[in-house]
């Protein structure tokens, strides 16, 4: 009996090791980079990479708005879909939002059709998350009642709504937000928002029942919906929640730099997937956590400043970048395939 | 009639000019195990997607509990209390085993809509619970669904209805892809539902585990019943003649 018991216990540990959790793999990785970095610190520049404190705050500034967005598109990838409509909801939601958000004092530069100046802030704020809100609302009805495929559904929605942005002003910038609103980038606080968002959304993931339906729709479609899960409705949450996620991303990008202009944002929605995928969010859906996109993040920044450390150029940056995400992938296909193949 | 648990009454199904199910009329009793035989397209399966509301039905009347029915889904059926245990599984793979025996109906601790708290301790002593009672052997309960066997993956399907005290378990093949032991390993849930009276329609193609488990024979062809057998009056040769057309029922003698 004893003996049964041991062998029971030891396929336990075996099954343990063998099936530990991608973000441990993303947080080995991320720990190898950052090794990497630091001997090349030394090596080229004789100085640390991580000895710098104001290095390491621009680091998560640079990665932490993109991260908001992540987030978003975290929980869209567990369902086994896709948002490319993210860095195009950061220009338009920018573009409208500040527009409402500028101050008296230079009436020159005021966004005049509207004439509305020294709004209260949460005008502002409400009209950003709106802008995002509407624009996953409508990715969400589209792909959870039409059937198409999400791929299709948040590329129209990329393109139109880099449109908005540009039809918002006829193509001009938006600048001088009153004090208040330019608060939102300031200083660390779009670290803070990330960090709020993040835990907020980790937590609604794993203990809420939006969470597990969540999962369940991105691990089989067919089964959630037996078990009586209105797949199709939380389908437009999830999209409504992530494009929300982008118009609070494009508020705070907004307020620190001081202006909104149509072209913010472009490319945002490739980089905060790719900080999902590194994290070990599984393209197929129904496996990863806010966790892992967190690691994904910080691995993206560590790169990106450890570039810029070791005076690599901004051209080979991008290319290797590039490399980079598609590396991400072929590790989840791999994982897949392989996970196929145990069972 | 008190103890009668589910009656259908002219159960007829067709699908265009294709008579699937022609007028069966069914009675399944307390505690009662069923089993219901016959060829491929002899109408098994449109029999149960019938009475699950997994389909709508030409005409016929099915009582269930004692007042008639009306499924207009399979998750109507499920809340009256039948439970089916499909060929093919429901299962999301990416979660574990007490989140699939609630997908869809979990334990809730604060009621915030769909942003509402669930109760794991709750759903995971619950799923202790319906694991007992089916004597369902699983190691870890907290391990997803994906590292487990074909035959644990079944168990799980059928240990959903203890857990939910079901009124009605229906199976669809539960065995046909499983090996030898995994196959053991499920027979012996049924039989311990039959030890705590849970009623079972039970759809098999294997003779040795029809006779083992059920107490009695349903055999359709072509669409119609055509044998009902207390299993103390019959043997496999018989049964063969039946599902083959060989030999007719006398109640159901003039079917074509």
């Amino acid at each position: 009996m004893s003996e049964v018991s041991s062998a029971t216990a030891e396929m336990e540990a075996i099954k343990k090791k063998r099936h530990w959790p991608p973000e441990l793999n993303a947080l080995i990785g991320l720990i190898g980079i950052a090794i990497i970095f630091e001997i090349l610190g030394w090596a080229i520049r004789d100085q640390s990479f991580f000895g710098s404190l104001t290095r390491l705050k621009i680091m998560i500034l640079q990665v932490s708005i993109i991260g908001i967005i992540a987030v978003g598109v975290t929980q869209v990838i567990i369902t086994g879909g896709i948002d490319l409509s993210s860095g195009s909801i950061v220009g338009a939601a920018a573009m409208i939002s500040m527009s409402f958000a500028q101050i008296g004092t230079y009436p020159k530069a005021v966004f005049i059709d509207l004439g509305w100046v020294d709004l209260p802030i949460i005008i502002p704020i409400a009209i950003g998350l709106g802008c995002g809100l509407l624009a996953g609302l409508i990715n969400g009805i589209l792909i959870a009642y039409t059937k198409i495929p999400p791929f299709i559904a948040t590329l129209g929605m990329m393109v139109s709504a880099r449109g908005v942005a540009k039809w918002w002003t006829k193509g001009k910038p938006v600048s001088f937000p009153t004090d208040e609103f330019a608060a939102i980038g300031q200083g660390m606080t779009p670290v803070i928002i990330f960090l709020c968002v993040a835990v907020l959304f980790y937590l609604i993931l794993r203990y809420t029942v939006y969470g597990k339906h969540t999962y369940a729709i991105g691990s089989n479609q067919d089964a959630a919906r037996m078990s009586g899960i209105n797949v199709e409705r939380h389908l437009v949450l999830v999209y409504t929640i992530a494009g929300t996620l982008a118009g609070l991303a494009a508020m705070v990008l907004a307020a620190r730099g001081l202006t909104a202009q149509s072209g913010m944002g472009v490319m945002y929605e490739l980089d905060a997937i790719a900080m999902t995928v590194i994290g070990g969010v599984s393209l197929a859906g129904g496996r990863g956590s806010v966790i892992g996109t967190a690691i994904g993040m910080l691995i993206f920044g560590v790169i990106i400043s450890g570039f810029t450390f070791i005076r690599l150029d901004a051209f080979y940056q991008e290319m290797i970048k590039g490399g980079i995400i598609v590396a991400a992938v072929v590790a989840d296909v791999y994982r897949q395939r392989r996970r196929a193949m145990e069972s | 009639m008190s103890d009668t648990i589910l009656e259908t009454e002219d159960l007829t199904k067709h699908y265009g000019g294709v008579h699937a199910l022609e007028s069966a009329d069914f009675v399944l009793r307390k505690g009662e195990h069923v089993a219901i035989m016959g060829d491929n397209g002899a109408g098994k399966s449109t029999f149960v997607r019938q009475i699950t509301g997994v389909e709508q039905r030409t005409r016929g009347k099915i009582t269930f509990m004692g007042s008639e029915v009306n499924f207009a889904g399979p998750l109507d059926a499920r809340e009256a209390g039948i439970e089916t245990v499909f060929q093919t599984l429901a299962l999301a793979d990416d979660l574990d085993v007490p989140d699939n025996l609630f997908l869809g109906r979990e334990k809730i601790l604060v009621n915030l809509g769909p942003f509402s708290i669930l109760d794991y301790r709750g759903m995971r002593k619950a799923t202790e619970e319906g694991l007992k009672k089916t004597a369902v052997k699983i190691p870890n309960i907290n391990n997803a669904i994906r590292n487990m066997s074909g035959g644990q993956r079944q168990c799980v399907a059928i240990a959903r209805t203890a857990t939910f005290h079901s009124k009605l378990t229906i199976m669809d093949e539960p065995t046909a892809a499983l090996g030898v032991q995994e196959t053991e390993q499920v027979e012996n849930i049924i039989r311990t539902l039959k030890d705590n009276g849970e009623p079972l329609i039970l759809i098999s193609h294997n003779m040795r585990q029809v006779f083992d488990l059920v107490d009695r024979i349903i055999v359709f062809r072509r669409g119609r019943m055509v044998a009902n057998l207390m299993k103390e009056d019959t043997d496999g040769q018989d049964v063969v003649a039946y599902i083959t057309g060989a030999k007719t029922g006398a109640e159901y003698v003039g079917a074509p």
